[in-house]
């Protein structure tokens, strides 16, 4: 995709969700918190998959990070400056998956997955058992914290999440999405397509195949945290839930659901993932078979995703008009 | 002549198994050497040996005066040994000027910048655009890989070996998948590159022999894990014991 067209696609997306608030009843404008936590995570976990290559089975992991990372700076050690938690979670997450990172990015494939999948079980087993630490199954507490250094306390929670944090999470989205854009067209983003799409090539091209892995894997966990903040921040709780590897089986589908070989495909697909469980919960106790379903039509069907059949039908519209 | 490239008394053992014994080969500035010899030789051994790829059991391989058994492919590509391998490689989803463009990014050491935007970068455009030329496929540079005909996939694969601006560059069967019509075509584009480019030396691995006549300054036959002869192709095609030893009946008279 051309920037020109990229940065319309993107004009456009930033301004329906600036007016949304406005459109909408508050109740799904507070469901758009979710959906910016998933985005934001799955920008940093499409670098590892739609460029790299890898195909993490527990990326929920950094989810995790950032929201048990927000409960402990905020509910224990009382740092109010929420900006200052992002920041913080982000760190710690570039350190954890620094080792993890290192071990899983020798292997590729269902090996890399299954490797990723068992450090998330063994980080969830860590906050579901160490019950005094992590508070087991009840989770912990992430209190209300400051944005942008006020406190906006004449707003109840459900106003604060609908109002201001929605706006907030919008702009961090924006700013996120900025950032990845320029790491996937940078020369750095580059050597990690032709990582993906021939390893042995690409190191007689002088490309550290091994090295570019990792450091895919340290951004995406960064990028993790932030979206597994602004999750707890929503909840008021860190929950082992979170880093449980369904977690991470549903990043995966909203990733495929939206078209994780276009970039706007992952945040396409937390906006529908978003509003379909939502929708299909309330509609049927069934609702994982539905998803299920939908899941398979989509890769049998339009394996690029909702994004890629959007921009198949702008090409066969250009196509017509030309 | 300037010493590049050369092994010294190279072995290669896998278990009981000697691929190679005791290997000594040369590449001289100006050169181009071939490398012939049976299928199961110790061709891709020797390859393999000289690119880095896998340590010799004993003896040493020296590029531009320095040791590089076992340093792997991406601090030769630093030093300036690029090779291109017998089946095609591409990156199949990228653009023809991005499969150029990564080895440029290598060779002007810019491959760390996260941030900086690659289409803004005029130095890597240029040079994208001018290695494109020289392989004539200027006017594809915006073309996915995936979607060229075999002939220009094998240009690109090349081309961006090329692109690293090599010392030395290791062709392995460079024609293999051309049709026969293509060959000598393929391999005047190539030699005509190497000399726009500034590479100092070639080593070509082939089966064509028309082509190790055509084009070779200097013949190596390995048989058996060892060199049978290192030859001028004038003596080499003198000797027709030697034909027989190493080609058997491939050359067809």
């Amino acid at each position: 995709m051309k920037l020109s067209a990229a940065a319309i696609v993107a004009v456009c997306g930033t301004a329906t969700l600036a007016v949304l608030p406005l459109a909408v009843p508050p109740y799904y404008v507070g469901l758009m918190i979710p959906f910016y936590g998933y985005a934001i995570a799955l920008l940093g976990f499409n670098l590892l998959f739609g460029y790299a290559g890898l195909l993490s089975f527990g990326h929920a992991m950094f989810l995790g990070i950032g929201a048990y990372g927000a409960a402990i700076l905020s509910g224990v050690l009382g740092v109010k400056s929420f900006e200052l938690v992002l920041l913080t979670v982000m760190l710690a997450s570039c350190a954890m998956a620094l080792p993890v990172g290192a071990l899983c990015v020798r292997y590729t494939g269902i090996f890399f997955g299954m490797l990723t999948l068992a450090f998330g079980m063994l980080f969830h087993s860590f906050l579901f058992k160490f019950y005094h630490l992590t508070g087991g199954d009840s989770g912990m507490r992430v209190p209300r914290m400051n944005i942008l250094g006020l406190e906006f306390a004449r707003y109840n929670k459900i106003e604060f999440l609908a109002g201001p944090f929605y706006y907030y999470c919008l702009g961090l989205l924006v700013v996120a999405g900025v950032v990845m854009w320029r790491i996937v067209n940078s020369p750095f983003g580059l050597h990690l397509k032709t990582v993906r799409d021939n390893a042995r090539k690409a190191e007689y091209l002088g490309v550290h195949v091994h090295r570019f892995r990792l450091a895919a894997f340290v951004i995406s966990a960064a990028f993790g945290a932030a979206g597994g903040a602004i999750l707890g921040f929503r909840v008021g709780l860190a929950d082992p839930e979170l880093v449980y590897w369904t977690q991470s089986g549903q990043l995966v589908f909203m990733a495929v659901l939206g078209g994780f070989s276009n970039f706007f495909g992952p945040i396409v697909g937390a906006f529908t993932f978003t509003l379909l469980q939502d929708q299909l919960q309330s509609l049927t106790e069934y609702w994982r078979f539905v998803l299920g379903a939908i899941l398979a039509v989509i890769v049998i069907g339009f394996p690029e995703g909702i994004a890629g059949l959007a921009a198949d039908l702008r090409r066969r519209i250009a196509g017509k008009t030309a | 002549m300037t010493l590049l490239l050369e092994t010294r008394d190279v072995s290669k053992s896998y278990g009981a198994f000697r691929a190679l014994e005791r290997v000594n080969m040369a590449v001289h500035r100006g050169e181009l050497v071939s490398v012939v010899g049976p299928n199961g030789a110790g061709k891709t051994t020797l390859v393999n040996l000289i690119t880095g790829l896998i340590e010799p059991s004993s003896g040493e391989v020296r590029f531009m005066g320095r040791n590089i058994a076992g340093v792997g492919p991406v601090e030769l590509a630093d030093h300036g040994l690029a090779r291109a391998f017998q089946l095609i490689q591409i990156f199949p989803k990228l653009t023809v000027a991005d499969s150029i463009a990564a080895a440029v990014v290598s060779r002007q050491k810019k491959r760390w910048r996260l941030l900086s935007r690659l289409s803004a970068d005029g130095e890597v455009g240029h040079r994208v655009r001018e290695v494109a030329d020289i392989f004539g496929l200027g006017h594809r540079l915006e073309t996915v890989a995936a979607a060229l005909s075999q002939g220009e996939k094998k240009l690109l694969d090349v081309a961006s070996a090329f692109a690293l601006d090599p010392q030395v560059i290791l062709l392995d069967e460079p024609t293999s998948g051309v049709s026969t019509a293509d060959k000598h075509g393929i391999m005047k584009t190539l030699i005509a590159a190497a000399e726009r480019a500034g590479v100092k030396g070639i080593v070509l691995v082939e089966h064509d022999m028309d082509l190790v006549a055509a084009y070779s300054h200097r013949i190596i036959a390995l048989s058996e894990g060892r060199v049978l002869a290192d030859l001028p192709p004038e003596q080499f095609f003198a000797d027709p014991h030697l034909i027989e030893t190493v080609i058997g009946k491939r050359r067809g008279h």
